[in-house]
């Protein structure tokens, strides 16, 4: 099925030959194979500083690759069913600004669902383009986003004909996913292009019965986090692109931020990755759905807890649902996804993705076993014995419609002063604010304060989320437009 | 040809037996199992490494994981053993008429199989018509039962592979609400002595005394564990293990032991000064 030998990893072998080639270094990094920093070296072993190199001939140049770092981006194509893939070591953030910035500039319209990453939003702000908001829809009874109803991009797209692009989230941090087909269909029809944040998504390209991804789809481009849930280190990411982009200027707009030192540890981990996946993905991916779908039923059964599944998909904002994510909502035994994270951790020394207002998100991937899962599971039966509690008076997750009232950039560079929380309300906020995780913003430069969005500010805060985004660190005062 | 076996104790120690051949050696789901004939210790069992019984001082573990809280209850009915596969202790809690059933939930079949193949001595335990074998984790296990035994007893490996569930706060939370009223928990408690140990050790009765108002622990001397000081762990929700003790009451019982008498169940609470403090303190210190 695959058109090259994914056994190879061109990245991994050429390192391995560079060792053993004992070369002198007279270049950098000057920790020169770890000598320079013995302590370093005892943390993170030999093994490691021993490669972690410099861009050179033999090892290829990420900015421009021409040998072992194209081969290994053809063999990523290859394995996703891309047209072009690039190897990405800023994170799948740079991945999705690279997207943004490849289809629109200062001015041009970019139709988006609000809920996505900032890091769509601060590509808005670097490179000026105007964002069109589409609804993505809320479950009242979990106050979770979805995943935009068709016919709400159907109806942006006709108001919005000069638009450039959608940008679509595949799935959504809580495992939903929209008509992406559809909006393929009817995007290209328009003249835009469908740019797709996959950082929640690699095991699409790998495991069966799951959602469609962006490139079978049709995308024009997927931003792709293999370090969450395929089994690269964290950092490393890989852009997509369909048959209609020129991968020469995406590989410019890359450059335009991109670090010239890429780190091999990452790009072979990613080549190390991709090798994985292609040959062992699908077996991988049905032990994580198993054990997600173990999990989902087990907890079900404690009462209270709601690990939700395929039963919500709706084909309208709730077109389908990537079963390997677990998602908990928290909020019938009375707690706050936060203060669920927040036990889990302090008490019982479960570490997991992310607590909101109402749910929790446990991560199950590549490297989770059943023996961890029981964990888990066994702690939320105590959870709910020792501290659940009345859910009257709880807040819920709502949509918080952004009023926006000018561009990210337009705000964010605009003369502003530093105003307290409560008196900002009216007043055009210059800044983001968010829970992080999971980074959607609550604000984003250039759309109102409004009473709704103060609220949840303080909510969150008080139920002890991280809130981030703001110059305060402590966000009791926002940057508002003079 | 000679054939010795060694066990890393701890990075720095290593402990070793001669042996006269291999009987068992299989990878299952969950780790290694090994069975070795010695001609000092009889036949051992291992598992990832570490030796978990052998037929010379098994006695020692088993009869102080099971009488000494049948003493200090004398009324235990329903019993339920978590880990144990090899059957040491179910066979020590049958030799109690009064015990009505004993649950025992091993998670990994290819122990118990291999136990009642080669260490009959331990396995026949598991034959008595009172017990009922569970192959399942025991944390799964215990999260769906509510106020229904009298003594739980932990059993287990180190914490340290599957064996890592049965010291979390989850499951000793867990055993808290399957037990009754007037229930007594107790468990393997690793040892006080080395410091990869002793970390474990601490913790666990950090853990217990968060959820039983009676906690205490007690020691053991069992040659082929490592320091051969091992510690047992003594919780309950009514019961203290000296004050409601009642000697004659088991003694009566005229159940023949090797190791366990009412003297030294009174003893062997009393633990070594170091031992106390790092009860007490809760805390890992610098070894």
């Amino acid at each position: 099925m695959y058109k090259l030998s994914q056994n190879k990893a061109p990245i991994y072998e050429a390192l391995e030959e560079y060792k053993d080639r004992r070369v002198v270094s007279f270049d950098v990094p000057g920790h020169k194979q770890g000598k320079g920093n013995k302590e370093l070296t005892e943390f993170l072993g030999k093994r490691c500083l021993d490669v972690d190199v410099n861009s050179m001939k033999p090892l290829d140049y990420l900015c421009h690759p021409v040998s072992i770092i194209k081969e290994a981006e053809q063999l990523m194509a290859d394995a996703f069913g891309a047209s072009y893939a690039f190897l990405m070591v800023n994170g799948t953030s740079s991945s999705v600004q690279a997207m943004v910035m490849s289809v629109c500039k200062r001015g041009e319209k970019i139709i988006m669902p609000r809920n996505v990453h900032r890091s769509s939003i601060n590509a808005l702000i670097i490179c000026g383009a105007i964002p069109v908001y589409v609804d993505p829809g809320t479950n009242k009874q979990l106050g979770i986003p979805l995943g935009m109803d068709i016919e709400d991009v159907k109806k942006a797209i006709q108001e919005n004909p000069d638009a450039k692009a959608v940008i679509v989230n595949n799935p959504t941090y809580y495992g939903v996913c929209t008509n992406l087909k559809e909006i393929v269909k009817i995007a290209h029809e328009a003249n835009m292009k469908v740019l797709v944040d996959e950082a929640h998504g690699t095991h699409l390209y790998f495991g069966e019965g799951l959602p469609i991804n962006a490139m079978e789809a049709g995308a024009d481009m997927a931003a792709v986090s293999i370090h969450k849930t395929g089994g690269s280190l964290t950092q490393s990411s890989v852009l997509l692109l369909g048959e209609s982009m020129n991968p020469g200027y995406v590989r410019q707009i890359i450059n335009l931020s991109q670090t010239t030192s890429g780190s091999y540890l990452l790009l072979s981990s990613l080549d190390l990755s991709r090798k994985n996946l292609a040959l062992n993905g699908k077996k991988i991916f049905d032990k994580v759905k198993k054990l997600a779908a173990y999990a989902r039923q087990e907890i079900n059964k404690i009462g209270g807890f709601y690990a939700f599944g395929s039963e919500l998909i709706d084909k309208k904002a709730f077109y389908d649902f990537d079963i390997t994510k677990l998602s908990i909502h928290t909020r019938d035994i009375g707690l706050a996804g936060i203060e669920v994270y927040d036990i889990l951790r302090d008490n019982y020394d479960i570490q997991i993705e992310f607590g909101d207002i109402g749910n929790i998100l446990a991560y199950i991937s590549v490297g989770d076993n059943i023996l961890d899962l029981e964990r888990l599971i066994s702690s939320l039966f105590e959870i709910k014995r020792l501290y659940s509690k009345n859910p009257a008076g709880m807040l819920d997750n709502e949509y918080i419609k952004p009023v926006v009232y000018c561009t990210p950039q337009e705000a964010f560079y605009s003369n502003k002063k530093s105003t307290p929380l409560k008196e900002a309300l009216g007043k055009v906020c210059a800044e983001f604010v968010m829970c992080y995780p999971p980074g959607i913003p609550i604000l984003a430069p250039g759309e109102l304060v409004t009473k709704d969005a103060v609220d949840y500010i303080i909510y969150a805060k008080e139920k002890g989320c991280n809130l981030t985004g703001a110059e305060d660190m402590k966000t009791e005062y926002l940057n508002v437009m003079c | 040809m000679e054939l010795w076996y060694t066990e890393e104790q701890t990075q720095n120690v290593r402990f070793t037996i001669r042996c006269d051949k291999q009987i068992f050696s299989a990878e299952s789901d969950y780790q290694r199992i090994d069975i070795f004939h010695s001609p000092e210790f009889g036949r051992f069992l291992v598992l990832d490494d570490r030796i978990m019984l052998t037929e010379k001082d098994e006695f020692i573990y088993h009869e102080m994981i099971v009488h000494v809280p049948m003493a200090v209850n004398p009324n235990i009915k329903k019993v339920l053993v978590i880990g144990a596969g090899d059957g040491g202790t179910a066979r020590e809690l049958s030799r109690y008429k009064t015990i009505e059933k004993i649950d025992v939930v091993e998670i990994d079949k290819m122990v118990v199989d291999a136990c009642r193949e080669h260490i009959p001595q331990t396995a026949c335990g598991l034959d008595d018509s009172r017990v009922h074998l569970y192959i399942d984790d025991g944390l799964k296990f215990i999260r769906s039962v509510t106020n229904e035994y009298d003594l739980i007893v932990v059993d287990s490996t180190d914490p340290i592979g599957p064996g890592e569930g049965l010291f979390t706060r989850e499951f000793y939370g867990n055993c808290y609400k399957a037990l009754k009223d007037d229930g007594i928990i107790v468990n393997q408690q690793e040892s006080p002595y080395y410091n990869v140990f002793s970390k474990a050790m601490r913790l666990a009765h950090k853990k217990l005394v968060s959820f039983f108002p009676i906690c205490r622990v007690y020691q053991v001397h069992i040659p082929t564990y490592p320091s051969g000081h091992w510690l047992f762990g003594f919780a309950s929700k009514k019961y203290h293990p000296l004050r409601d003790l009642n000697p004659d009451n088991w003694n009566s019982l005229n159940i023949e032991t090797k190791y366990y008498n009412t003297n030294l169940h009174k003893g062997c609470f009393y633990l070594p000064n170091y031992v106390t403090k790092q009860l007490r303190d809760g805390e890992p210190d610098e070894n």
